[in-house]
């Protein structure tokens, strides 16, 4: 046989090789999904040291949410349009140390709730009787989320609600009941908002209010003046909704000044947070935008300047649903997660986790994206994320909700969508030229993601494991120690579809700390205070946040898990007004009440 | 003047659309991936050619098929980039007959991605941005382009019968003819039109021939997006081009045969 036949049989023979490449790592990473997956409660409380068991109706939340019915030239893409208001935010509204819900409803007339806590494992619904539930009147738009903060520093957590419609605060009368407010606010008339959340961008003590538009403001989704509402590109569209920045005056009246301090942008915002990402003690600003880029303003506390490009979040555009930050490596440093799109086959953007490059730092960091590398990548068409870490063991895990339109499961509307997303601007802006949906599913029934923190880089997922199993359209994502157990509970908004409380039993060996924090020189939810834990050698920061994942803000408090037998070195607690307090040797298993020292 | 070996035109033309695509855009995944589907291709020509027809090969060709996966292929991993590449020029060296290879090599590649990995790999199927204008230049230039090389009837023909098409998949299903022909004003038609179905080793000889067979590959396109097929003109060209080609090679052999009978008698 001659050398080049010799060859061409080797040739052929790597050819076959290469070709089951693909098919070799998808039976690895199936075989590997169905060991994680494969667990009973006993089995994943063991191995994870957690597991979750629903439990919504046995605590008397029957809530169900319902999408809004918009103008009727929409009503062949209604169920992608109509396709978010499901919402979650947990409050201590009434002060008496419980974690309550409120959550947000969409139909036409349909009611908020408020979900107070009776602290023995059941809730009541007192939306109505305070004046928060009937919100969605005809005409004034429907609620979007809602985020919290004590605007006026009287000790009680007052209420934004953002909406496609008139956005509204709400001031707490000590709990008793809530005045609206929102003229003294001068609120715009209308705003498309999908995310609004409360900081101190000045540090003067007083809350300050960023609202993010998505579609334009002067959409009236009900009455629409033509078809060409939706967004002018899949990836770069620049024609939704204008943002807002609220600067509290302090007397209970706010000045927009988004415009003046550098925060000028038409991109379709879904989900904005806020955190100290350089050090500098300032509040700077990520945005993550459906349909482009996200963006991140750093904020030197009387400018932002735009640094997504620069710093390399902003570079890739995608559909960003949800931001959240997380100290995930035990390093002192915030890595944001960015929840996109993915479908097998079809688009496969891949979740973002922006990590912060080891050797930059303050207005020279640099992101890397490492989603992909620590296996937080693909979530299916994902919306609201948040860190906590879910079995106590040190580490922050994920929960990652996701789903569009659940509909007809053996029906897909992708290739319409597919079709149309790739076109022109005059085509894709034009809802008039969108294919009838005709009842099928775009991303429908998906499985959610509980990635937990192996500590070394690495995530996995362990969703059908510890119980997280349901296929709604999941929406919103909070997460709260409801119960006052020292673990962290799961509370799930689904389009559409029940909010879910997910109750969770986590192994009594991993210990926990917790930190309750009240601002006297800042402001007094102290949104923006951080507490950074050191113990046996780790050190993790914490934020009080006043909003992050997609239309939802976790409890104010804060909490870690410390794993087995740990020593407690000490926790230091940066406040927003710049002072530093330390607690040495804090016992684990305690919440700790902290006012700042005057 | 020494003229520009016409050769480097269409290399010279799709790295334009990448430069100008991604510094207004950010269309690529990152420039590390775009690079890597580039780099492989050209060692696996190189590789290759050296090792089945002893000499280095030009690597005007390899270009090409490393820069389309690099446009074409999304995905955050690494690997299908490399991989797409290297399978795209094997497929010129494995998948021969009478010396011949039969599939547009990126087009294999892709193709074959997206059957056997499609939760790690999908295609480009969105666009470059919001305006008319960079889609104005590419298309005119593009036709410049493959003017001179002689292969502007293929394009033609496809782009006609795309738009003849999509006025019957709009009349059969009902929806807008806007979202009918919205595909083809994205970028992966551009690369398509212009750089796949006009691949010379890749098509029939006579112009005619051409001709029907591009309109054939727009035809089992409708017929695929009638089937809801994302990927309906790659897949098209996938199974109709080496048909074509299978055809001629037959027939061309079949001639020859009878040619050699002929002189013997």
């Amino acid at each position: 046989m001659s050398g080049r036949k010799v060859a061409r049989i080797i040739l052929v023979i790597v050819f076959i090789c290469l070709l089951a490449v693909p098919l070799v790592m998808r039976r690895i990473a199936a075989r590997r999904e169905q060991v994680n997956n494969s667990l009973d409660a006993g089995a994943a409380l063991s191995r994870y040291g957690f597991h979750f068991e629903e439990v919504a109706q046995a605590s008397g939340v029957n809530f169900k949410h319902q999408a809004p019915t918009l103008d009727h030239r929409l009503d062949h893409i209604m169920p992608q349009v109509a396709s978010m208001g499901a919402a979650v935010s947990v409050v201590d509204f009434n002060r008496d140390g419980w974690a309550d819900l409120y959550v947000t409803n969409s139909g036409e007339g349909s009611k908020n709730a408020l979900f107070k806590n009776n602290t023995d494992g059941s809730f009541t619904d007192v939306a109505a009787a305070l004046g928060i539930a009937d919100l969605n009147q005809l005409g004034t738009g429907v609620s979007m989320g809602s985020v919290w903060g004590d605007y006026d520093n009287d000790g009680y957590e007052d209420l934004f609600l953002y909406k496609w419609g008139k956005p509204e605060l709400f001031h707490n009368d000590a709990g008793q009941k809530f005045t609206r407010v929102s003229d003294k606010m001068s609120l715009p008339a209308w705003v498309n908002a999908n995310t609004a959340v409360w900081f101190d961008y000045d540090r003067d003590g007083r809350l300050d209010l960023f609202l993010g538009g998505y579609y334009a403001e002067d959409v009236d989704l009900w009455h629409l003046k033509n078809t060409k509402m939706m967004p002018e590109s899949f990836e770069y569209a620049k024609n939704g909704g204008r943002k807002y920045l609220f600067h509290n005056l302090g007397d209970g009246s706010f000045e927009e000044v988004s415009q003046k301090l550098g925060i000028d942008t038409r991109r379709w915002a879904l989900a904005a947070t806020v955190a100290d990402l350089r050090g500098s003690g300032q509040q700077d600003l990520f945005i993550a935008n459906d349909y482009g880029i996200s963006e991140l303003y750093f904020n030197d506390g009387k400018q932002f300047h735009e640094a997504g490009k620069q710093t390399g979040v902003g570079f890739s555009p995608k559909s960003g649903m949800s931001a959240s930050v997380g100290d995930i490596l035990n390093q002192g440093r915030y890595s944001i997660y960015v929840s996109n799109i993915s479908e097998d086959g079809i688009l496969i953007q891949g979740n973002n986790l922006w990590v912060p490059r080891d050797e930059t730092a303050g207005d020279a960091v640099k992101y890397d994206n490492l989603a992909r590398a620590m296996d937080v990548e693909m979530g299916g068409w994902s919306f609201g994320a948040q860190f906590g870490d879910l079995n106590n063991d040190g580490t922050l895990d994920l929960y990652l909700v996701n789903g569009y339109v659940s509909l007809d499961r053996n029906q897909n509307y992708w290739y319409d969508f597919s079709k149309i997303a790739g076109g022109n601007s005059t085509i894709i802006s034009d809802a008039a030229q969108w294919p009838a949906m005709d009842g099928r599913s775009l991303s429908g029934y998906q499985q959610k993601r509980v990635w937990i923190n192996d500590g070394a880089g690495k995530f996995v997922n362990v969703a059908h494991a510890v119980g997280a199993s349901d296929v709604f359209d999941g929406r919103a994502v909070a997460l709260v120690d409801l119960w006052n157990r020292g673990v962290l509970d799961v509370v799930v908004a689904n389009q559409k579809g029940p909010l879910l409380i997910y109750k969770n039993n986590v192994t009594p060996e991993n210990k926990w700390i917790s930190f309750e924090l009240e601002g006297s020189a800042s402001n007094r939810s102290a949104i923006g205070a951080e507490v950074r834990l050191f113990w046996d050698g780790h050190q993790q920061v914490q934020q009080v946040s006043g909003g992050s994942g997609f239309c939802s803000q976790n409890q104010r408090r804060i909490h870690f898990g410390v794993g087995k037998n740990p020593r407690i070195e000490k926790a230091e607690i940066r406040w927003p007004s710049g002072k530093v307090e330390m607690i040495d040797k804090p016992a684990v298993g305690q919440v700790y009440k902290i006012k700042e020292s005057a | 003047m020494a003229r520009l070996d016409s050769r480097y035109l269409a290399p010279l033309f799709i790295t334009t659309i990448l430069l100008v695509g991604h510094f207004s855009y950010g269309i690529l995944e990152s420039y590390e991936r775009t690079a890597l589907a580039i780099v492989c291709a050209l060692v696996a020509e190189l590789v290759l050619g050296r090792i089945f027809f002893g000499k280095w090969i030009n690597l005007a060709s390899a270009y090409i098929s490393g820069i389309s996966v690099g446009i074409l292929l999304r995905s955050p991993a690494f690997w299908p980039y490399a991989l797409c590449s290297v399978l795209s020029i094997m497929s010129k060296y494995v998948l021969r007959v009478k010396g011949r290879h039969l599939w547009n090599p990126s087009n294999f590649g892709i193709c074959v991605l997206l059957f056997l990995a499609p939760e790690t790999v999908a295609a480009l199927t969105i666009q470059w941005g919001n305006f008319i204008w960079p889609l104005l230049v590419i298309w005119i230039l593009g036709s410049v382009i493959i003017w001179r090389a002689k292969r502007i009837h293929i394009s033609i023909t496809y782009v006609l019968s795309f738009f003849a098409f999509a006025f019957v998949r709009s009349w059969i299903t009902g929806d807008p003819w806007g979202s009918e022909i919205s595909p083809i004003t994205g970028p992966m038609y551009q690369l398509f039109v212009f750089f796949m179905i006009t691949d010379p080793k890749t098509t029939v000889k006579s112009k005619k021939w051409q001709c029907i067979v591009v309109f054939l590959v727009a035809f089992v396109e409708m017929l695929l997006r009638l089937n809801h097929v994302v990927y309906a003109p790659l897949y098209a060209l996938f199974l109709v081009g080496p048909t074509a080609m299978l055809i001629e090679i037959w027939k061309d052999f079949s001639h020859a045969k009878a040619q050699r009978r002929q002189e013997v008698a």
